[in-house]
């Protein structure tokens, strides 16, 4: 799997860096693990909600009913209930991308499907709480507004060139 | 005796910061209750969901630290800083095609960045090509969804990510960008 690859390609990378800082200088290397680790005790309380959040959403949104909301709607208010699901929801790429490729084999058109993965890549409304506290409120709405609409004009993109290159 | 205050004061920052978490908890004990198979899945993506997050984020919390240790200020200005141009902009996308993990795990990264005054339209770029074009999703993308499909998602995505920075730079003040890395340098 090509995911575990470049995870096994950033162990490297971080590892390969830790024995250079560790050649170079103790002290600094011990710095660099306590505020790697403070990030990670930071992160982590808002982590847990969310992921768990993530499950329950995910498991009163199966695979058939996102295809059910998706895929028998065409037009643009398919393309609108995709945005809508892509940007409420954090599935992993895992379930997504096959999700996406069954939806594709229901009769979902292409702008439906890209507007429902790039939403789900670039607005992330579980997460935000966690990026007003990194980042702030208006920050944080800015982001996902202007990400969102613009997902949309990605998705018309990409299906109008893929229904004349395909 | 002092030693109780501080207890006490510790239960109480616990609670505040795990309460979003003792929320969703108390959730899916609900949904327990009403479905039991609902709350049994519910339970699968989670522990997916933590398996997931302790394999990825370790290594990228590390290169975090090591980073802000070792790179001075003044090398992060000149390479993503005010004025680093085209440079800047090359090495935000850089560092979000080759993430690993979900978005959430780029706003660690974006802290040590602010952290280093590299500039906020870059920082942004790191965002949304940490969402939009990792490598490893790009992959996955093409065997699934075929691979004209996610060539076209990938470039028309490298000038929208472009366009959302500099939305993002144009309607945020820059006092308002100030005050955020402000808190930032805090964390």
């Amino acid at each position: 799997m090509g995911n575990y690859i470049f995870n096994g390609i950033i162990y490297l990378i971080a590892i390969v860096f830790l024995i250079i800082s560790l050649i170079k200088s103790r002290q600094k290397t011990k710095q660099a693990l306590l505020k790697a680790w403070n990030s990670f005790k930071n992160i982590i309380p808002m982590l847990l909600g969310v992921i768990l959040l993530v499950g329950l959403m995910l498991s009163l949104l199966d695979t058939e009913i996102i295809s059910k909301i998706i895929g028998d709607r065409s037009g643009a208010l398919g393309v609108l209930i995709a945005s809508v699901v892509g940007s409420v929801t954090l599935i992993p790429s895992f379930i997504a991308f096959p999700t996406a490729a069954l939806l594709l084999q229901g009769g979902a058109g292409y702008t439906q499907i890209a507007a429902f993965v790039q939403t789900l890549m670039m607005v992330g409304i579980v997460t935000i709480p966690m990026e007003i506290k990194y980042f702030n409120f208006k920050a944080a709405v800015l982001r996902n507004v202007i990400s969102f609409f613009l997902s949309i004009g990605v998705a018309y993109f990409i299906g109008f060139v893929l229904s004349i290159w395909l | 005796m002092n030693k109780d205050i501080n207890k006490k004061f510790n239960l109480k920052n616990f609670l505040k910061q795990y309460l979003f978490f003792l929320i969703t908890l108390v959730l899916l004990g609900v949904l327990f209750i009403f479905k039991f198979d609902a709350g049994l899945k519910a339970t699968d993506v989670v522990v997916y969901s933590f398996k997931e997050m302790l394999l990825v984020l370790p290594p990228i919390f590390i290169l975090i630290g090591l980073l802000d240790v070792w790179i001075p200020k003044e090398t992060m200005v000149r390479l993503m800083g005010e004025g680093s141009g085209i440079k800047g902009i090359l090495l935000a996308f850089l560092f979000g095609t080759v993430a690993a993990g979900p978005l959430y795990a780029a706003f660690p990264v974006a802290i040590v960045f602010m952290k280093k005054h590299v500039k906020f339209s870059n920082i942004v770029i790191l965002l949304g090509s940490w969402g939009a074009t990792k490598l490893p999703m790009l992959l996955f993308e093409m065997t699934a969804l075929g691979f004209k499909f996610a060539l076209l998602r990938l470039a028309i995505n490298i000038p929208v990510i472009i366009i959302i920075a500099y939305l993002m730079e144009a309607l945020i003040k820059k006092d308002e960008v100030q005050a955020i890395y402000e808190k930032a340098a805090k964390m």
